[in-house]
């Protein structure tokens, strides 16, 4: 009997922390998404994401005001994605270095914020787990199993979980997801046609960069409420990696975050139930499984085409 | 009946659109030059000109992709501003460019509508564009599925969607940039009878061309325009075929080629019973067997596609022979690679051009000697002998005419036409005793194209033995001694040039009749 009770347990706590963990990779890969589909490659969502949860973090610590926190987050993202547009897009800069450039910019200028305006880890309120409570007595909290799983999240987790349909539905019912679709897969086309490739392209990065501080923050203000230097772990990247995972859709994009934050979910239980498995090769389950993934022949034809292509009008 | 001055589409018509004193500069270019140009509602107009005459360039301006440095442009006797293709689109412009502007992997409504205003905005209205297409579809006999992705749609229905793409936006003026140029006859009769309808109802139409017979068929006035300059505007009923030539290139052009006649040689390249099948296995040539001899020209016609390339590759060495034998003077040369087939005397102009012809990035010098750059005279040893090989690119630029600022030029950065005649220059220089020439003028101008045409039959009285692979019939009738037609793998026949007729070739290159070897 107890045997199950602590077996139910394990499971319904490795569920909600998956879905718990998703919401960093869901923010910053539906972001990538955005930049993706428009032509461009953004390999800075970590250090965005590092930038975010920094600012995010010290905007808390300061006011004690989550929201204030996600304002933080959202505008520092603004900037750093601005940044690189100004970079590879009307520069035309080579994506992939400039996305790295971005990265180590936001590692080390989180790292030495960090060390110059903290000094030491510490705590702050953030957002606080939403329970619905209902009437005096009951809140979906309560319904046993789905409960404890599915409302028992802050409201950064849902805001992330919302975010996939509406993605979804920008891109393909509005007149901004055609045009967003257009520019990454064929910019003359797009440009003979009116469509001004160039704002499109910024709108969308610092769309995405934008996302990748709010993936930042939720990990300083709602999930672990701490900072520390470099605490994404890479995070960011598997968000570009979960871009390919998901062919560049919304939907596919949700999938492959939940796969993964099971994936570390389940590194954490192990861990905290002591199973006989080395907590190294446990840490490394979510990154073993980036690799195999994009090892894997997925539908390649689903890339935009003119991803990493710089547009000038006629040139060519 | 509605006011005739309503297109079918609904929309008035341009009655007259000018371009006057248009003048464009480019770093170290002038496109245009002080150039005039009128195009009146109901009629085609074509705008001839050779590569890099300034045609483009001016159609550009117009669709508002440059700005002219000078001169104004007049819709209906009125100045109009037009600073992009937002502009041209509102005052009743319509492009269709060379290569196609279509999003591949959207649908024909979603490509339709990209761009534009939708009355439910910031969401899509698709039900009301997809109903509008079916309705101009309808008006103006243009077969369209608005709900079909492009990438499932064929070259010709793609013409048609960037055709309803520019009607839906209201084009009474339509700039036709080279429209034919991926479609089979066919396809361009079909869009021809369209052109003319719309003309009919009174659109404009510029046609942008350098293919005569489209223009004879199609067109009711041409301007020519050479070197950035308007040449002349014709009646296209009171011109000739010549006339126009000699207007595009600045001199008399020679249609018929000068062939003597002369005794075949001995023969240098012989084929028997060779088979090739492709990676999947699957045979794309079948039991090829013929022979060109010395002061030989032999033709190979057919459609793309039917064998032509596999053959070329066979013969260099770039393909495997699964069967059969390849024979160069009486050496057996099948499984020989490259490079040795280089060194025996054996040279090759491959139909991609910048593909497999020349190393774009590289200069004019490192093109002229990729084959023999480790040979004397290039080289000493481990080391390249500079003064020979600029020596030598220094000699064939200008026995070749080959139009360059200088001999370390980039190749990607010349003409079409004068990267061919580099190729060209390479190979015959290196005296040949056999020559495969694929697609040897395809996408070249008039004036290259004479002057390779005459190389090759100079060549030909010198003893060379050359297999002439071409799409263009013009030029395998006019150049070759014998012709032999490929189809699905195999030869249908190889008949004497002067005895054949065009409609049997047509027959033999549709695969519908065989005809005996000739003598």
């Amino acid at each position: 009997m107890t045997q199950e009770l602590t077996f139910a347990v394990i499971i319904i706590g490795i569920l909600h922390s998956g879905i718990r963990l998703a919401t960093p990779y869901l923010y910053a890969g539906l972001g990538e998404m955005f930049d993706q589909r428009a032509g461009v490659l953004n390999l800075g969502v970590d250090g965005i994401m590092l930038m975010g949860a920094f600012f995010g973090f010290y905007a808390v610590y300061q006011t004690g005001n989550a929201w204030l926190g996600v304002a933080a987050a959202v505008l520092v993202g603004i900037v750093m994605g601005l940044l690189m547009a100004v970079v590879s897009i009307s520069f035309q800069a080579e994506q992939g270095i400039s996305g790295i450039g971005l990265y180590m910019f936001g590692l080390g200028l989180s790292s030495l914020l960090f060390k110059t305006m903290l000094g030491t880890v510490e705590g702050v309120q953030g957002f606080s787990e939403l329970k619905f409570q209902i009437t005096q007595n009951f809140s979906l909290y309560d319904i046993p199993i789905i409960g404890p799983i599915f409302f028992n999240h802050s409201v950064l987790t849902y805001g992330a979980f919302l975010l996939v349909p509406i993605s979804a539905y920008v891109l393909n019912k509005t007149t901004w997801g055609l045009k967003i679709k257009a520019a990454g897969q064929n910019p003359e086309a797009a440009d003979s046609l009116g469509v001004n490739v160039t704002t499109v392209r910024y709108m969308t990065v610092i769309l995405g960069a934008a996302l990748a501080g709010l993936a930042g923050a939720s990990l300083s203000i709602s999930l672990l409420n701490i900072f520390q230097e470099n605490m994404t772990n890479g995070m960011g990247f598997i968000a570009v990696a979960l871009v390919y995972f998901g062919s560049w859709r919304p939907y596919g994009v949700l999938a492959g975050a939940l796969l993964f934050s099971t994936v570390n979910a389940l590194q954490l239980w192990a861990q905290v139930l002591n199973l006989p498995i080395p907590s190294d090769v446990a840490v490394m389950l979510p990154y073993l499984l980036t690799i195999i993934a994009l090892a894997m022949p997925f539908r390649r034809a689903a890339q935009p085409a003119a991803l990493t292509r710089p547009f000038t009008r006629g040139d060519n | 009946m509605t006011n005739s001055n309503l297109l079918p589409s609904g929309l008035p018509r341009i009655e007259s659109l000018e371009m006057r004193n248009i003048t464009k500069r480019f770093p170290g270019v002038l496109a245009n030059d002080h150039i005039n140009f009128d195009v009146k509602a109901g009629e085609i107009h074509a705008l001839l000109g050779e590569n890099g005459a300034g045609k483009s360039t001016l159609m550009k301006i117009l669709y508002g992709l440059y700005q002219p440095n000078e001169g104004e442009i007049l819709l209906n006797g009125q100045p109009i501003e037009i600073q992009s293709p937002t502009d041209a689109i509102r005052h009743g412009i319509g492009m269709i460019h060379q290569h196609f502007m279509l999003v591949e992997t959207l649908t024909v409504a979603e490509n339709v509508a990209l761009g534009l205003k939708s009355p439910r905005e910031p969401v899509m209205d698709l039900n009301a564009v997809s109903a509008r297409i079916v309705d101009l579809a309808d008006k103006y006999g243009l077969q369209v599925d608005p709900k079909a992705v492009i990438n499932d749609l064929a070259v010709g229905q793609r013409q048609r969607v960037e055709i309803v793409k520019a009607l839906y936006r209201g084009a009474a003026l339509l700039i036709l940039d080279e429209p034919t140029a991926v479609l089979t006859p066919q396809e361009v009769e079909d869009l021809f009878v369209i052109f003319r309808q719309m003309a009919k109802e009174g659109h404009a139409l510029i046609f942008i061309s350098h293919k005569m017979d489209e223009i004879f068929a199609l067109t009711d006035r041409v301007t020519v325009l050479r070197d950035g300059k308007v040449i002349g505007t014709v009646q296209t009923a009171e011109t000739s075929k010549r006339e126009l030539a000699r207007m595009m290139v600045g001199r008399e052009v020679i249609f018929e080629r000068d062939k003597k006649p002369l005794p075949p040689g001995e023969v240098r390249l012989k084929l028997e019973n060779v088979n090739v099948r492709n990676e999947a296995g699957f045979p794309i040539l079948k039991d090829i067997n013929f022979e060109v001899r010395s002061n030989e020209i032999l033709g190979v016609a057919g459609v793309s596609g039917n064998g032509q390339r596999a053959l070329a590759e066979a013969i260099a060495g770039l393909q495997p022979v699964s069967s059969g034998k390849v024979i160069m003077d009486g050496e057996d040369v099948t499984h020989l690679p490259p490079a040795e087939m280089y060194k025996i005397g054996f040279s090759y102009i491959p139909e991609e051009r910048m593909h497999d012809g020349v190393i774009k990035d590289f200069s004019i010098s490192d093109n002229m000697i990729l084959q023999d750059h480790d040979r004397p005279p290039f080289s000493r040893g481990i080391f390249l002998n500079f003064k020979a090989i600029e020596q030598h690119s220094r000699n064939l630029v200008r026995a070749f005419r080959i139009k360059t600022p200088g001999l370390k030029t980039p190749v990607k950065n010349l003409s079409g036409g004068n990267i061919q005649k580099l190729i060209l220059a390479r190979e015959l220089a290196r005296h040949p005793r056999v020559l495969i020439a694929a697609q040897p003028t395809r996408g070249v101008d008039i004036g290259a194209t004479e002057y390779i045409h005459a190389r090759l039959l100079e060549q030909r009285e010198n003893g060379l033995a050359t297999l002439l692979i071409s799409e263009d019939l013009d030029e395998v009738t006019s150049l070759s001694d014998r012709i032999m037609v490929l189809y699905g793998g195999e030869i249908m026949g190889i008949v004497d040039a002067d005895a054949v007729s065009i409609e049997d070739l047509g027959l033999m290159m549709a695969g519908e009749r065989r005809m005996a070897p000739a003598g």
